[in-house]
């Protein structure tokens, strides 16, 4: 058996990147990696650990270049049984289009391996449930969900195989990216600090920055306090914002709406600080302290550090 | 300029989540379906303002059967000039994905619009196989749009950044948040699209390609363990042995 991986990569080997290597791995088989971006061969080799028998990146190809890019994995893919994507930018842009270019089914945003009877577990309802999933065609297409396994390494580097061929004209120009420096991408962030109305102002913030930075953590809001433009847009969590499911999601000042949980209930450990002992976050909580924010965000930062330094 | 924004329905947010007794299906007792609030807020709108400041004609279409008129007649009232109903009842991406293109590929849309994901399935599958079937380019997850004669300027995220890419129709387009700000329909709106166009089309012999054998709830938390405001040590001390996140 074999399995496909497509990813692209520009300058490291992103979480994402090692979860769908090590669950393409675990499906059973062999695993060949397709790969875009300018990342170096020997970075790309690495994926090897991961459990890639190689690693074929092409080098002419765009990851924008989506209608290219499905012609080019659909060829590579005649022998696949099971083809994996990130449920990010990339899966979202093209597993559909190659799900009707192969006529197999897709499986989007999957949590976990395929069960014994073939369906596969994804998340419905803004993580409120879980369906199973079954694909009727011979091949499988899976799109998973960042943080639904952890990678693990297993072998050792692999080849890597340099394409240059040349593609066809490219319908999709890219004119600029801008890139927030120094701020850990949201969907991807193993920790998560995130603050709602209760903090009361936009300058209060420099609190839960502290916290982020001690704790390595990314920062994320809900939605009034992206609406009223206290912080920016892409940092909006919930049903109509970002889902994400890190390790650790830190809500401060949050009254746990159910379009707010919708996005966050994925995460491993949640831990809620709010002034009213009655607000919602509290049921769907591991950690909880009734207390003032701006009290307990200084205190909890300071343990932190305290704890960091021993 | 014509514009084809596909709409879905999603149950009410607040919607209690269960399944029937045997779990095969979503439990649809007393669950209030609204419009897909990407499909709605972000596509449906974007493609009023492009109407309003550059002249656009702008059809909604919905794969689903005749209790789903409401949520299309919603659409309708916050300004879209027609409706096309698929009558059928949406198996699987794919199915839906086929049924849209089968009727856009000859009505000359310069740009279709999705939303997102639908907020039930979450699956943001259908943009893209609409743009495949079509063999048209296909901008995912877009949270900007701007169109000058025939070309489209959009913005969207991709790791840890925003792309800004240039595009000419014709395209598809999924919407997220930034693209637009929800409006509510007003008194005139809703009495003139009671008398808009609702077309209703018979599908022919389409596939599916995966479904839902069951579906399960989250197990319930365990119950929130709470810390004193002056105990924060035993907090970090918490997360570091016994939920091992630190
Ligand atoms: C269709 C739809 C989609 C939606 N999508 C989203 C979404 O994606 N994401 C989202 O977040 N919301 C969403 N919402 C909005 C949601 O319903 C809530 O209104 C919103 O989440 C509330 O935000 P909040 O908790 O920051 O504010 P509030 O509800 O005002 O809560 C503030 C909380 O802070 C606490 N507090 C006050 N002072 C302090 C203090 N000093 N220290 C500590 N705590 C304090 C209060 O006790 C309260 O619990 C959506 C709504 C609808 C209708
Ligand atoms: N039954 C349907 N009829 C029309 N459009 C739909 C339907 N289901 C989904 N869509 C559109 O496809 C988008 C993505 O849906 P999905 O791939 O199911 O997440 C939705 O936001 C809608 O714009």
């Amino acid at each position: 058996m074999k399995n496909v991986v497509y990813l692209h990569a520009e300058n490291a080997l992103n979480k994402a990147a090692l979860e769908i290597v090590s669950y393409a791995q675990r499906l059973g088989g062999n695993v060949t990696v397709l790969a875009t971006g300018s990342l170096s061969n020997d970075i790309l080799s690495t994926l090897g650990n991961y459990g890639a028998s190689e690693v074929i990146v092409h080098r002419t190809l765009s990851n924008n270049d989506d209608q290219n890019l499905t012609s080019w994995i659909a060829s590579m893919s005649s022998e696949a049984a099971n083809i994996v994507f990130s449920h990010d930018f990339t899966g979202k842009a093209i597993a559909p289009r190659l799900s009707v270019r192969l006529k197999s089914g897709l499986v989007s945003g999957a949590v976990a391996l395929p069960e014994s009877d073939g369906s596969v577990k994804v998340n419905v309802f803004s993580g409120k449930a879980f369906g199973f999933v079954k694909c009727h065609s011979s091949q499988r297409i899976i799109s998973l969900l960042p943080n639904s396994v952890a990678p693990e390494p297993i072998g050792a580097a692999c080849p890597v195989i340099e394409l240059n061929d040349a593609v066809g004209p490219n319908k999709v120009r890219v004119l600029s990216v801008k890139k927030p420096e120094g701020a850990i991408p949201l969907p991807e962030a193993d920790r998560v600090v995130s603050g709602g109305r209760g903090l009361k102002g936009p300058e209060h913030w420099g609190i839960l920055e502290d916290l982020a930075k001690t704790l390595g953590a990314a920062t994320a809001c809900s939605r009034p306090v992206a609406d009223i433009g206290w912080r920016p847009h892409h940092e909006h969590v919930g049903q109509t914002g970002v889902a994400i499911r890190p390790n650790l999601y830190i809500a401060v000042g949050i009254s746990g709406a159910i379009q707010h949980l919708a996005g966050v209930n994925g995460s491993k450990v949640i831990v809620v600080i709010n002034t009213d002992a009655e607000a919602p976050f509290f049921k769907a909580a591991d950690y909880g302290i009734v207390g003032d924010a701006f009290e307990v965000v200084p205190k909890f930062t300071a343990a932190l550090k305290k704890f960091a330094g021993q | 300029m014509k514009i084809l924004v596909c709409i879905s329905k999603a149950p009410d947010t607040t919607s209690k989540i269960s399944f029937t007794s045997d779990r095969t299906a979503f439990d649809e007792t007393g669950v209030q379906y609204i419009v897909n609030p990407y499909d709605e807020w972000y596509a449906l709108v974007r493609a009023l303002e492009i109407k309003e400041t550059q002249g656009a004609e702008i059809t909604i279409i919905t794969v689903g059967n005749a209790s789903d008129e409401a949520i299309m007649r919603k659409a309708l009232a916050i300004g879209a000039d027609e409706a096309v109903r698929i009558d059928a009842e949406p198996k699987d991406a794919y199915f839906v994905a086929t049924a849209i293109a089968d009727y856009a590929k000859n009505q000359g849309f310069d740009l279709i619009l999705t939303g997102k994901e639908t907020i039930n399935f979450n699956g943001s599958q259908i943009g893209g196989m609409i743009a495949e079937l079509l063999d048209q380019p296909y901008i995912s997850v877009a949270s900007k749009l701007e169109l000058s004669s025939n070309t489209l300027t959009l913005e969207r995220e991709i790791a840890g950044g925003v792309e800004v890419v240039e595009v000419d129709m014709p395209a598809v387009v999924s919407c997220a948040k930034g693209m637009a700000e929800q409006r509510i329909p007003n008194m005139r709106g809703i009495m003139a699209a009671r008398t808009k166009p609702l077309q209703i089309i018979s599908p022919k012999g389409l596939d599916m390609l995966t479904s839902y054998v069951t579906f399960a709830s989250p197990p319930p938390k365990s119950g929130v363990k709470l810390v004193d405001v002056d105990n924060l040590d035993e907090l970090v001390s918490l997360l570091h042995n016994e939920a091992k996140v630190i």
